[in-house]
């Protein structure tokens, strides 16, 4: 399998505009799915060009297992990529569709079409050797993209938004269906999406861009948990913000003092950051204030609260049992684990570019 | 889960009545070209027709033994007109492709100027176009000969190729190509197994009014082919005045091709594919 490693990689399409991927570094571990995160316009499809050699990087350099592979053709590279919008040619049929790249390696024909069927059978989409591309539902579609793909067996699999025009259900299916694809096959992937919820998911590790700069690198939960900047934690959302003032393991801030050992920041203004999940109702004891119930929702699984803490309003999320224990207007403690805050700059431009939590 | 392929419901009823109306429309132009050729042809075939006599009053083959005969060169000065329209349709596909797909795919400064710099031949009178390119021809020798009057003749082809092609390619999308060749395959592959297949209806068009732009070309022929290239056109002309039964009679023949492009195109130009959307784009 092949490990791709990243190495100040850097697109400029046109000297006015900020470079589209810009002084990247990534270490893509060889047969794991790494996603590829960030909005749209980020420059993830345009990294993954690079990667497959249909776009020449302007600074920097892609190693596979060590090597440059800058010199080495797009049909040379093994590294394959899939296409958002699918890109069957509307020309050939699905069998000739799936075959095209055994055949342009020169394979036989009857072993094209036994790979083919094999194939088919590997997508759930037996018996559809002679249909035309427009007879299928994009879902169908993405399938035959992607056998398209793995017949020639690539080192590395590109997926650029393989799920993003699929309806809800379909993109279940197609999840479930990749994940099992790649584990079985080995194949070293890089996934590109939009969704954080999609990204940590499916992949094993993710990297996420915000125009074009690489923000954090790491496995998924270490998103919701250790979010290196204000700006991660928010596109991850859902999270509380306290600003405040840190210093030598304490946050002060307007509503009283947290011990915080996790801090990403020297001593200094910062930010107090604490997922809704990690507020403890009801707890008094270290790190706890005083708070009042303003509203709730019971959501089923969960339970959702509205608490003023002096002038600030947080969100907390518990059991769905504690629903009755707390009325609107209650007074209770409230309390963060100082092992579940986690103390940000206070705000992005403070973080090293690329920083990864240790 | 999946069923084995059907033919998907609603299509075999829609294709038949898209099919009637191709073949209605066709035959409607066909109409259109052939009834002018009724009375050419029975020019060719009269002998004396007077007015107010509907037809002839007598018939004869002299003008298709004329048209024939080696002593006014009616085969020569068709073989002529093929080769340099052939010649012409060559160059035009040569040189309109490649600047169609550069036009079609790229967005640069000035690409709308460039858009009316290529139109202009179309909307300048050639004879304008023609008068200014005459006099450097004669210095390069290109006065006179079979390879000026093509060269000529691709100031009203090569725009119409370039702009047919710019259609098409804007309605193309160049990820196919990168897509093909991360499966595998090669620059040329490329071009033939994916770009090939997507343009060549638009190509087909583009080369069959190309040759009947050059077969049809009078004024530009007559200028740089300065009396020495004679072409059908040419012919046609000279026997207007003079003898109307020959003229009828080289009008059959000179009208021909038209009908043939027209047949051979049906398909590109009304069928499901883009291949004269440049037309609409401009
Ligand atoms: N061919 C191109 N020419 C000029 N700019 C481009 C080109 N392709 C992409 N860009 C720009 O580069 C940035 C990143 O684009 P892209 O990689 O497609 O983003 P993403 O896939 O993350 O949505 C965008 O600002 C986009 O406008
Ligand atoms: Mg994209």
């Amino acid at each position: 399998m092949t490990q791709v490693t990243l190495s100040g990689l850097t697109k400029i399409f046109d000297q006015k505009s900020p470079p589209a991927v810009d002084n990247l570094d990534l270490e893509i571990e060889s047969g794991k799915l790494t996603a590829l995160l960030g909005p749209s316009g980020c420059g993830k499809t345009t990294t993954m060009k690079m990667i497959a050699g249909l776009l020449r990087p302007t600074a920097g350099d892609i190693l596979f297992d060590g090597d440059s592979i800058l010199s080495i053709k797009p049909e040379e590279r093994g590294a394959v990529m899939v296409f958002q919008n699918y890109l069957l040619f509307p020309y050939m049929n699905i069998a000739d569709n799936i075959g095209f790249g055994l055949k342009m390696r020169k394979v036989n024909k009857k072993e094209i079409r036994s790979r083919v069927e094999d194939m088919l059978d590997l997508v759930q989409l037996p018996g559809f050797e002679d249909r035309k591309p427009n007879q299928l539902s994009g879902g169908q579609q993405q399938r035959i993209a992607l056998a398209r793909a793995l017949i020639v067996q690539p080192n590395v699999l590109l997926l650029d938004e393989p799920l993003s025009n699929l309806d809800a259900h379909l993109r279940d299916e197609m999840r479930v269906l990749i994940r099992r694809i790649q584990t079985e096959m080995g194949i070293t992937t890089v996934f590109v999406t939009h969704d954080q919820e999609e990204a940590v998911v499916l992949a094993d590790k993710v990297a996420l861009l915000f125009d074009g700069r690489l923000q954090q690198f790491d496995a998924p939960d270490s998103f919701y948990d250790t979010p290196n900047t204000v700006d991660i934690a928010t596109f991850f959302g859902g999270t509380n913000f306290i600003p405040g003032r840190y210093e030598s393991g304490e946050m002060t801030t307007a509503i009283g003092k947290f011990r915080a050992p996790h801090s990403l920041v020297p001593e200094g203004d910062a930010v107090l950051s604490i997922r809704p999940e990690a507020v403890d109702l009801g707890e008094g004891g270290e790190n706890s204030v005083s708070g009042t119930v303003l509203s709730h929702v019971y959501a089923g699984r969960y339970a959702r609260f509205q608490i003023r803490i002096g002038n600030i309003e947080i969100e907390a999320v518990t059991e769905p049992g504690q629903v009755k224990l707390f009325a609107d207007g209650d007074n209770i403690p409230v309390r963060f684990d100082p092992d579940k805050i986690w103390v940000l700059g206070p705000n992005a431009a403070e973080q090293p570019a690329g920083a990864t939590t240790a | 889960m999946t069923t084995a392929p059907a033919p998907l419901p609603g299509i075999a009823p829609r294709t038949i009545g898209r099919t009637t109306l191709r073949w209605a429309g066709i035959m409607g132009l066909l109409a259109f070209l052939v009834a002018p050729m009724v009375p050419l042809f029975i020019w060719s075939i009269s002998f004396r027709w007077f007015y107010p006599d509907i037809l002839p009053s007598e018939y004869s083959a002299r003008a298709w033994e004329q048209v024939i005969s080696p002593t006014n060169n009616v085969i020569g000065a068709t073989g002529q007109t093929t080769l340099i329209a052939l010649l012409c349709t060559v160059l035009s596909v040569l040189l309109g492709v490649p600047a169609g797909r550069a036009l079609g795919l790229h967005n640069f400064k000035g690409k709308r100027i460039v858009e009316v710099l290529i139109l202009a031949p179309i909307i300048v009178p050639g004879l304008a176009v023609v008068l200014g390119i005459d006099t450097m021809f004669i210095r390069y020798g290109l006065s006179g000969n079979i390879l000026g009057v093509t060269l000529v003749h691709l100031v009203p082809t090569l725009p119409y190729m370039t702009l047919v092609m710019s259609g098409v390619y804007a309605n193309y999308d160049v990820d196919y190509e990168l897509q093909a060749r991360s499966l595998g395959a090669g620059r040329w592959a490329t071009q033939r197994y994916v770009t090939l297949p997507a343009v060549f209806p638009g190509v087909v068009v583009g080369a069959l009014f190309t040759f009947l732009i050059s077969w049809s070309q009078y004024v530009l022929t007559l200028l740089i082919g300065d009396g020495q290239v004679e072409t059908l056109p040419i012919l046609l002309f000279n026997f207007a005045r003079s003898e109307p039964a020959i003229a009828g009679a080289l009008s059959v023949v000179f009208i021909l091709p038209g009908i043939l492009v027209l047949l051979l195109s049906s398909k590109y130009l009304s069928g499901d594919s883009a291949a004269v959307g440049g037309i609409g784009n401009i």
